[in-house]
């Protein structure tokens, strides 16, 4: 990597960030493959093996992936000022379009023709949703694994039909996933120890 | 103050999405529609369209476009604010603690107990959204008279692009609003 000061590197990681979130359709699942391609690939400013960390790190925090793993760039780069510009460059680019949108759609609601096309949208809004539920559910049946399998069943039981609060349901099956692991790593050390 | 409550509810939804944008659709579902009672259940379609329309993340979008529609540009500007400070603090305290011991087994383990949760609250927020699409509302009980079956065909094909030709989320919404523009027009 060569020398920079850092307003060039501020800048850069502005730029780099700003662009993919202004450019990028998809969402977060389609801008973190394009901020890894970016860095690793184009700017070679960190090395795949730690860009894979990091985007694992970035899924492991709450709140948005592509938010989340502009923060983990920036820190990486340049510390806190660096989460700081990169975070910005992230968020600002929605912030623009979607405030403009917000008047262009009071503006244009009531319009038939756009009513219709929203309208038209909604089923494939629905259609998104259920293909996104479809292909995360599948990957929690197919690990063959009984407790997740039992988190989900319960938790769709109480979300739908008892209306119980999102986030007892989070604390509940972030407390089995915590009982879980320290199952799993004191297991993992009788095993060592055994041999 | 409305600003405020607009600046804790964003940050609530922030601070417990695990899982990227789909994940904060139950929580802005709860807050918004339930709790707060600020949109309803078709402004929140709407949300989730134009959401899926534009670039950048589905979080922001929808945070930015729900609190415009709620109280204004300053209330877009909270609500982003909110939806983003969560990330902030919390993940450069795990990234602070990744680079000083390259270890989050832990945390993974917790992130990992609480997939099959999200799944199910995407599932239950997607059952407001497939409800909303067909019947017009999510209420019970449902009247199979007020079914949309211009809605259902739509739907069906959405699902087959996706399944048959893995068609990206806008071009499914490219599609289904041309649809819509020409078949709602036409009856």
């Amino acid at each position: 990597m060569e020398k920079m000061d850092n307003k060039t590197l501020y800048i850069k990681l502005f730029k780099s960030t700003f662009f993919l979130s202004m450019f990028t359709f998809g969402g977060g699942y389609v801008i973190v493959p394009l901020m890894e391609k970016k860095f690793v690939n184009e700017l070679g400013w960190i090395n795949e093996d730690e860009m894979l960390d990091l985007i694992a790190l970035g899924q492991s925090s709450p709140g948005p992936i592509a938010v989340n793993t502009s923060i983990l760039i920036g820190y990486r780069m340049a510390g806190v000022p660096g989460a700081m510009v990169t975070v910005l460059g992230t968020i600002l680019p929605p912030l623009f379009i979607m405030t403009a949108l917000a008047y262009i759609y009071i503006a244009v609601r009531d319009n038939a023709i756009v009513n219709n096309v929203l309208l038209g949208m909604q089923a494939g809004v629905a259609a998104i949703i259920v293909n996104v539920v479809y292909n995360m559910g599948k990957r929690i049946v197919v690990q063959k694994k009984i407790i997740p399998i039992l988190v989900m069943i319960a938790a769709l039981v109480a979300g739908i039909v008892y209306q119980v609060n999102i986030l007892w349901l989070l604390l509940f099956s972030g407390i089995i996933g915590a009982l879980t692991t320290i199952w799993k790593l004191t297991h993992e050390d009788n095993e060592v120890e055994r041999k | 103050m409305i600003y405020w409550e607009l600046f804790l509810s964003f940050f609530q939804i922030g601070m417990f999405s695990f899982g990227g944008g789909y994940a904060a659709l139950p929580l802005i579902e709860q807050e918004l529609i339930s709790v707060q009672g600020w949109i309803t259940n078709q402004q929140f379609i709407d949300i989730l369209t134009l959401s899926e329309m534009t670039p950048g993340p589905i979080a922001i979008n929808a945070a930015t476009f729900s609190g415009n529609q709620i109280t204004g540009v300053f209330g877009g500007v909270v609500a982003t604010i909110g939806v983003t400070l969560p990330s902030v603090i919390i993940v450069q305290l795990l990234a602070y603690f990744y680079f000083k011991y390259k270890n989050i087994t832990m945390v993974q383990g917790i992130i990992q107990g609480l997939r099959p949760a999200v799944v199910a609250l995407i599932a239950s927020a997607g059952l407001t959204i497939f409800l909303t699409a067909m019947f017009g509302h999510s209420d019970w009980p449902l009247d199979l008279g007020e079914l949309n079956y211009v809605s259902i065909v739509f739907f069906a094909i959405a699902i087959f692009l996706m399944r048959k030709f893995k068609a990206s989320p806008i071009h499914v919404m490219i599609i289904t609003g041309t649809l819509g523009g020409i078949v709602y027009s036409l009856i």
